[in-house]
């Protein structure tokens, strides 16, 4: 057994990027906790964390594109990342799956609220309060579900056929299709979080306070965080296309991305049918 | 150095079997999981320690009814004098930091990280994890994690320093009732950890579904594989929704949300579905690897293969399937109906179901079989009798109306400490001794275990058993203090530490004895009855092994 490599495994060299990587979330960690606390140099910490984190991220990911070339990417190996990946989006659906369930309990057993002027009172137990039992609270103006964020659906719908296009083109060997295919993913995808900026900045509830408003934040706020990662990721699949980095038939870096931008579209899809147009049901719109 | 040659294999100097790299290379940047599972059970070891010696301290306190050393120990934390108030803070922060060392940074390491590190490629004849990069990154967060929980002791969080929630991290308690920035340390923490264990998860789970040696079917893979197996998908579907739990803390604490804050139409019982729909799961990630181990040890000693191997692993899986719907036995207190209760006390008892099938298997697998009572053994013995007697006690407090008689008492306590501290960390101590040559090549001394064993054996039951009486009795959990009717068995449970406590020093001698004096061991020190792969291998392995995959027949 002694010295010959006989399988199709990926055997590495030893790496500082875990550790390095570590340091950096401790980092990021520590700032935090500073700068949410007013504490010297939280924000100063938490930024040069960031910064860390997103040098290992390239430096990580650049050496496995390396490591591709090199034809250390089997298939075996390819297919472990295809697991990896999978369960990685598993993973990501569970954390949705916590927002949602906050989302459900507020809104399956609404409390009796009342929001006047941006002041809201809970009377539960008090007179009355059986008849403030609604989702949304009494008081609380939505978004109409059926202006920008249908059309943010129709948009990425939309992305996510550019995405297929850009595939199949790329299966079949048409770069230049595969290029111009992915321009627009990305481009439907920064103009879906414009229209998401531009809703917040109009939004007729504040992000504190209310159940209604923390869970909506914080659910759609985590999905548009998604959704930035996703096109970062689609911008790195675009570079490497430009560098010929794909072929029909070695591109998992393209298909893990697609992978998880699909994730996003299905997770906006439950978003805009439990939030927004079920969630805001019955309720004055904005 | 690395070099890429024209055929595009990577041709460094670690290729030759046994070369291993330079210190800090091996030890800080690696990608081998025999030392990555080295480190973590290092790891794990430093954090029992600290957990243990937490512990010591809270028995000490409790040893007699009335305040002793708390108030003391408080001015020592504080710098200056300490309130009764802070003293009894320092208390809520002994037992959450008591809790989260020995759930987060000592059981799981140990079983997942440490031997799942080690033995599952070897088991299953892989020359490595499928990610070993990214292996050493889960490693490597669980040490800002570790930094960030015990650093949170010294900072405000509250009436006193500290992170004084309880390993539950309850709202609203977690949130209004701990200003502070010490709670957010400890929730970061849990992120990271929470980050480690997935990235893990992911990695197992790759590793046991891909890099299985030609042959070996999932119905032929050996059951500690399996254990992990389930044991990974656990940690995977349940640690985000744990994350989401504890963001919603984070922001309700510092953002202004009301997730948890009534006045807001938040629901402070919302933080506790959340939690305990990670948090029911999580005993089980703390106990299924123990169930694998134990059954490799069981069928070694009693030379005979397992009995009823198919149902053993799928006994696994099931308790994993039903481990996500029991989550609300946690809480019945929290005034849900009785539907609801109902629900949640049949479907709780139906997990006893395949538990038993674990239980007789293990002892029809010994029933005729040629039995010696080597150390690994015996710890597996200790651990099927102990683990039965917390089982007896889950299937008691499963029922949601007696639950409501003996919530948050020492019954409880009693109940949770004779699955996991006895029937977890039993497990880990039968593995340490079962694999330990095969780790080090070196045996330890059979009369220091043995001993190690019997004195421990004895030390937690007189620890832990007194705490049913006083459940019964009514002693809540969590006190500083209580009345005099319950001093008896209190400074019994004290005593047993002191006991127990003689039997973990016996254990370091016997790990320093092992590498000063051990001799050295053959590849499968334990006969016959050892026979999967990692016993084809010498002791301990060479730095890369299975360069020809094995076939199985």
């Amino acid at each position: 057994m002694a010295g010959a490599k006989n399988h199709d495994y990926h055997i590495l060299p030893p790496d500082i990027w875990p550790l390095f990587g570590s340091f950096a979330a401790f980092l990021m960690a520590i700032g935090g906790v500073r700068w949410m606390h007013d504490l010297a140099f939280g924000a100063l910490i938490f930024y040069v964390g960031c910064a860390a984190i997103g040098l290992t991220f390239v430096s990580w990911w650049g050496k496995v594109i390396k490591e591709a070339h090199a034809g250390d990417h089997t298939p075996v190996v390819q297919l472990h990342m295809r697991y990896g990946m999978i369960l990685f989006i598993a993973s990501e659906v569970m954390f949705f799956v916590g927002w949602f369930w906050a989302w459900f309990d507020f809104s399956l057993f609404p409390q009796p609220l009342e929001v006047v002027d941006g002041v809201v009172t809970n009377y539960i137990g008090q007179d009355g309060a059986a008849a403030l039992l609604q989702w949304p609270p009494k008081g609380v103006e939505v978004l109409n579900a059926f202006e920008l964020p249908l059309l943010n659906t129709m948009i990425l719908l939309c992305s996510g056929t550019t995405l297929t296009w850009a595939h199949h083109s790329l299966i079949h060997g048409d770069r230049k299709s595969m290029i111009t295919g992915l321009w627009l993913t990305i481009i439907l995808g920064v103009l879906f979080s414009s229209i998401q900026a531009y809703e917040y900045s109009v939004a007729p509830f504040p992000f504190a306070g209310l159940n209604y408003s923390s869970a909506f934040y914080m659910a759609t706020g985590f999905h548009g965080f998604h959704v930035l990662v996703g096109t970062i990721f689609l911008i790195v699949c675009l570079v490497r296309a430009y560098k010929g980095h794909f072929t029909p038939q070695q591109h998992f870096g393209f298909e893990a991305a697609a992978w998880y931008w699909h994730f996003v579209d299905v997770v906006w899809l439950f978003l805009f049918i439990v939030v927004y147009v079920w969630g805001g049901w019955g309720a004055p719109v904005h | 150095m690395t070099t890429i040659t024209a055929d595009g294999h990577i041709d460094d100097h670690a290729h030759d079997a046994d070369h291993k790299p330079a210190f800090f290379q091996r030890w800080f940047m690696s990608t081998n999981h025999k030392d990555i599972g080295t480190l973590y059970l290092i790891f794990a070891i430093v954090a029992g320690i600290i957990g243990g010696a937490i512990s010591g301290l809270m028995r000490l306190e409790l040893a007699e009814p009335g305040i002793q050393y708390l108030q003391a120990w408080a001015s020592i934390s504080n710098g200056s004098e300490a309130s009764l108030d802070q003293a009894y803070h320092l208390w809520n922060v002994l037992i959450t930091a008591h809790g989260l060392i020995m759930v987060f940074f000592m059981v799981m390491p140990a079983m997942i990280g440490g031997f799942g590190n080690w033995f599952v490629p070897l088991m299953i004849g892989a020359p490595d994890m499928a990610f070993p990069r990214m292996n050493n990154v889960s490693f490597w967060l669980l040490v800002p994690a570790l930094l960030l929980l015990l650093g949170s002791s010294f900072v405000p969080g509250g009436t006193g320093n500290g992170a004084g929630t309880g390993w539950t991290v309850y709202a609203p308690l977690s949130t209004s009732g701990s200003i502070g920035p010490a709670v957010d340390m400890a929730i970061l923490s849990l992120h990271l950890a929470g980050a480690s264990s997935i990235l893990g998860a992911i990695n197992f789970i790759t590793t046991i579904f891909n890099m299985r040696a030609p042959g070996m079917t999932l119905h032929k893979m050996p059951l500690f594989v399996w254990s992990v197996l389930v044991t990974a998908f656990l940690l995977l579907l349940s640690l985000p929704v744990l994350a989401a739990a504890i963001t919603m803390l984070l922001t309700d604490r510092n953002f202004g949300t009301t997730f948890y804050d009534a006045a807001g139409g938040g629901d402070p019982v919302l933080y506790q579905h959340l939690f305990w729909f990670f948090g029911h799961p999580e005993v089980y990630i703390m106990i299924l690897p123990g169930f694998g181990m134990i059954s490799h040890i069981i069928s070694t000693f009693s030379r005979k293969p397992i009995f009823g191997y198919l149902g053993m692993a799928y006994a696994m899986v099931a308790i994993g399937v039903v481990g996500f719907v029991v989550w609300a036995h946690h809480m019945f207190t929290t005034s849900m109906s009785v539907n609801v209760k109902m629900y949640f006390t049949a479907a709780t008892m139906v997990i006893a179901v395949p538990t038993g099938i674990k239980i007789f298997s293990w002892i029809a697998t010994m029933w005729g079989g040629s039995m010696t009572f080597k150390t690994p053994m015996i710890w597996a013995l200790g651990f099927i009798f102990m683990f039965t007697i917390g089982g007896v006690t889950g299937v008691v407090l499963a029922n949601g109306g007696i639950d409501d008689n003996l919530h948050d008492t020492y019954y409880v306590v009693a109940h949770f400490h004779y699955v996991l501290s006895l029937g977890a960390v039993f497990s880990i101590f039968a593995g340490f001794y079962y694999w330990f040559p095969k780790m080090s090549g070196r045996m330890y001394s059979e009369l220091l275990g043995q001993l190690h064993f019997w004195i421990f054996f004895i030390g937690v039951n007189i620890l832990f058993f007194p705490q049913h009486f006083l459940g019964q009795q009514g002693m809540p959990r969590r006190y500083a203090d209580y009345p005099e009717q319950f001093a008896y068995w209190n400074q019994i449970s004290s005593i047993g530490y002191a006991v127990m406590l003689v039997g973990v020093l016996i254990f370091f001698v016997n790990i320093a004895y092992a590498f000063v004096a051990g001799r050295r061991v053959e590849g499968n020190y334990w006969g016959e009855g050892a026979t999967t792969l990692e016993w084809t291998l010498s002791s301990p392995p060479p730095f890369h092994q299975f360069e020809t995959l094995p076939q199985i027949k």
